[in-house]
């Protein structure tokens, strides 16, 4: 018999089926990959496992764990599986924890709960629980409220509350993906070495982590199973066409998009980007950075968060004010302050951001949202001529002008961001900043966005610059990469000779933790440890290097200056004597 | 802003609350304006054979006659009348000059904003029915001045609600697009903050609609809102006190349906926050 039973669930919205006869089963301690793009069903059918369906929801079949029939089954007979046998790890563990406890508290509420121990050995069993997810000092982190932790502190308590009661099935619902590539990649490490003999059905958009950690996998599209198997097999020879585009569209790394020699566009130098911290000390989020982007290029911005690759942007758009540098557009200095630049010069750079819903007007029909800019720097244009050009936009990016009168709630995610590309694109800008702008979509979506930009940019020589934590989805459009920690650009260099010879450790960190779709590219490296440190106290000499598997001790006296090796900008102290291509070839 | 307009009304009417006592509200304003017209007695004229008559079917007094022989409806309804008027003109002018200072001081931010919202919080500070009862015993019960009175204590709230809103508002991927773009500052605060502003201002003022109801009477009560042969809820209410004891009913129809009227309108304000949290406006 099987740990876990699924048979023809099904899950409907007022007769809206959402999950529609989906049948599958898992074994005691295997880990099974749920894959599907958003809107497949998959979260609907995680809620279902647990009982946590809102009541809206109308569930039919069967969903037998151990024997036990769990729809409809009583609350209080659910109140006794749910924790103890039967466990869940959030999306986002910021809204998952509860604010008002201490983490080392809500780990000790669940062992009371139930009657496991109490008292003491409680308290100590959270602690040890916290040690084992890797909570750094977890006896006074086990002190700390959630938003005293990181993400990836917070998702390793989410799981340590999970697994504090030893569950023999634990169902996590994209557990990662509202974290950095490399927190990423530690907290499925993570899953794996700790869960013991606990199932694991992992659910998740993400084709590369499904390959990298789980043994077996199911395709579920439009709440129906598509596909099943071992990951291998399913990799190896998919059966559905559904299932190959999905396995094509995940990110993989390329070798980047080859050279480019356009003219000389944007160019950044000096600068560097503060915010008041507190009176007396500033947030210093970008130090003394040069940048340099060619016509019709496109330039990734790669880093973790807090790595102030977003800041560089916004300072280079005018929507944060650099405190000191300058940002040069064909040679002319731009202002530091957007309000005080040109309308002309404002045309030439713009902006797509990462959430697509956010970055429309709700109360704005599509064509009025593309429209505006128009208005702003064409005013003389007549209603037919302005409509043409909106049209023109919208089948450019592949939308028809059917979404002429369509509101931003009623647009996917793929064709919001659609809209905000045609909005930016509209004025002809020489320069499009694209901010995590993909990181918000589906696979398949992703890499149709993808390859749209990288049509427009052919045929316009748009040059573009990608903000991501991301190597994996940059790798393939970006002819020149800047790799930024804390603030700094640690390496600089063409796309393919960041890809194929990698200089400074940091960088090949960012390579190896970009979850790759081949489940037998197996075993990886060790992940990056721990969070990078906070921009207010960097630590003293190189900054990367209490994370570094290369540090020696004069990299915590030293600081780092810029070495030019070969057409790469590094800074790294040993960049010279240590050599990042070795093991297996990245590509 | 019209089609953002349809389609709140759309969802309104999905909302039984919403439609249950936007419903009375709407029957009781055609009521007290068509009524007067109707009824054979008006709210001047005195029946000299049917004082503080009881409400009844004599002389087609349905509600009976105050201490002076005059028809409690119509002069109900023509209270009702002034009351509304009152309410939703002084609502109207919160409105206005809310939403346009706090969009302003939150849009702009920084000093102005500090210096805008310092001065709404001396405002606050200062006993605003006092000084209304100082206005009003100086100037006497004009029409114009009650409004103005009313309109000026209700903006304070209207404009804390609406800049909390806008800074929100403004960090929003959209205004920023905006911005780059190159979009006025004006047209900003028109066309992106505004029309996102529509929820909570619209749900707010139907809870500032019975406040000034309640300030008129208030005042109406204490003798320095309207004065006779005009009425209002407020002064009816007064006049009802007075003769509680002898003919309650003076006290008692004008009294409910007052309170029916505030009910109302809470209700109205419930279910609209209940209909744009359902929206969720994005």
């Amino acid at each position: 018999m099987s740990l876990l039973d699924v048979r023809k669930l099904r899950i409907a919205y007022d007769d809206d089926p959402v999950v529609d006869g989906l049948s599958f089963s898992i074994e005691a301690g295997e880990s099974v990959g749920l894959v599907g793009e958003s809107g497949s069903g998959k979260t609907q059918t995680a809620l279902a496992l647990l009982g946590l369906l809102p009541d809206t929801a109308t569930a039919g079949g069967s969903i037998r764990f151990d024997g036990r029939e769990l729809l409809g089954a009583r609350e209080t007979e659910l109140d006794r599986l749910r924790a103890v046998r039967l466990s869940m790890v959030f999306q986002d563990p910021a809204r998952a924890l509860n604010p008002y406890l201490r983490i080392g508290d809500q780990l000790r509420h669940i062992l009371v709960a139930h009657g496991i121990c109490a008292g003491r050995v409680a308290t100590a069993r959270a602690v040890e629980m916290l040690d084992r997810v890797g909570l750094p000092d977890a006896k006074r982190q086990s002190r700390a409220f959630a938003h005293q932790l990181s993400g990836g502190m917070r998702q390793r308590a989410m799981i340590a509350a999970a697994l504090i009661a030893g569950p023999d099935l634990l169902v996590a619902d994209e557990p990662t993906t509202a974290l950095d590539v490399t927190v990423q990649a530690q907290i499925l490490e993570l899953l794996e070495e700790i869960r013991d003999d606990t199932a694991l059905l992992l659910i998740t958009h993400d084709l590369g982590v499904v390959a990298g950690h789980c043994e077996r996998m199911l395709v579920i599209k439009e709440g129906r199973l598509l596909e099943s198997g071992t990951t291998r097999a399913v990799f190896e020879a998919p059966e559905t066409p559904y299932t190959a585009a999905l396995i094509a569209a995940a990110p993989r790394l390329a070798t980047g998009a080859g050279d480019s020699a356009g003219a000389l566009l944007v160019s950044a130098a000096g600068v560097c980007v503060s915010y008041p911290e507190t009176r007396r000390r500033r947030l210093e989020a970008v130090k003394n950075v040069d940048l340099s982007i060619k016509t019709a290029e496109t330039v990734a911005i790669v880093g973790e968060s807090g790595s102030g690759k977003s800041s560089l942007a916004r300072a280079l758009l005018g929507l944060e004010v650099a405190h000191s540098g300058t940002f040069r557009l064909r040679g002319a200095r731009l202002a530091a302050d957007l309000g005080e630049r040109p309308r002309a010069t404002r045309r030439e750079l713009q902006l797509v951001f990462q959430d697509p819903q956010t970055s429309l007007n709700p109360q704005m029909r599509v064509g009025r949202i593309v429209s505006e800019p128009l208005a702003v720097h064409e005013p003389e244009l007549d209603g037919r001529a302005a409509n043409e050009r909106v049209e023109r936009m919208l089948d450019l990016v592949g939308l028809g002008t059917g979404f002429l009168h369509r509101y931003p709630h009623e647009l996917s995610g793929g064709e919001a961001q659609r809209v905000a590309i045609a909005r930016a694109l509209i004025n002809e800008p020489s320069l499009l900043v694209c901010d995590e702008a993909l990181a918000a979509l589906d696979g398949t979506v992703r890499a149709q966005i993808l390859s749209l930009l990288r049509d427009i940019q052919r045929r316009t020589q748009l040059s573009m610059l990608f903000i991501s934590h991301d190597l994996g989805i940059v790798s393939s459009i970006s002819h020149r990469v800047f790799v930024m920690y804390l603030g700094r650009v640690v390496e600089s260099a063409a796309s393919r000779s960041i890809f194929e010879r990698p200089r400074h450790p940091y960088t090949r960190a960012l390579i190896d933790a970009v979850p790759v779709p081949d489940p037998g590219r197996l075993p990886r490296r060790k992940p990056l440890p721990g969070d990078a440190p906070s921009i207010l106290s960097p630590p003293p000499g190189c900054p990367f290097h209490p994370r570094c598997a290369f540090a020696e001790a004069r990299c915590a006296v030293e600081f780092p200056e810029q070495l030019d090796i070969e057409s790469t900008t590094v800074s790294c102290l040993r960049a010279r004597e240590i050599d990042l291509r070795n093991g297996e070839s990245v590509l | 802003m019209s089609t953002a307009a349809t389609r709140i009304f759309a969802h309104a009417r999905a909302n039984a609350t919403v439609m249950f006592s936007g419903g009375i509200l709407v029957a009781l304003a055609l009521i007290a304006l068509v009524l007067p017209w109707l009824s054979p007695n008006s709210y001047l004229q005195t029946d000299f054979d049917l004082i503080r008559e009881a409400p009844g079917l004599r002389g087609m007094h349905w509600f009976g006659t105050d201490d002076l022989g005059r028809d409690l409806l119509v002069r109900t309804m023509m209270g009702l009348r002034f009351t509304l008027v009152i309410a939703i003109v002084a609502s109207l002018v919160s409105l206005v000059i809310g939403v346009l200072y706090g969009a302003f001081a939150g849009y702009v931010g920084g000093r102005v904003d500090a210096v805008m919202m310092r001065i709404v919080d001396a405002l606050y500070a200062l006993p605003f029915i006092f000084l209304v009862i100082l206005l009003m015993v100086v100037f006497g019960g004009n029409f114009f001045l009650i409004f103005v009175a009313i309109g000026a204590i209700n903006w304070l709230d209207m404009a804390r609600i609406v800049r909390g809103q806008t800074l929100s508002l403004r960090e929003r991927a959209f205004v920023e697009a905006a911005r780059l773009n190159g979009v006025s500052t004006a047209r900003i605060v028109l066309r992106h903050i505004a029309p996102n502003l529509i929820g909570v201002v619209v749900v707010y003022l139907t809870l500032t609609i019975p406040q000034a109801i309640l300030v008129e009477s208030f005042l109406s009560f204490l003798g320095l809102g309207i004065q006779e042969p005009r009425t209002s809820l407020g002064a009816l209410v007064q006049i009802g006190v007075a003769e509680m004891e002898s003919a309650p009913w003076l006290l008692l129809i004008p009294g409910g349906l007052l309170a029916l009227i505030l009910l109302c309108f809470n209700f109205l304000g419930d279910g609209l926050r209940d209909v744009f949290d359902a929206r969720q406006l994005r």
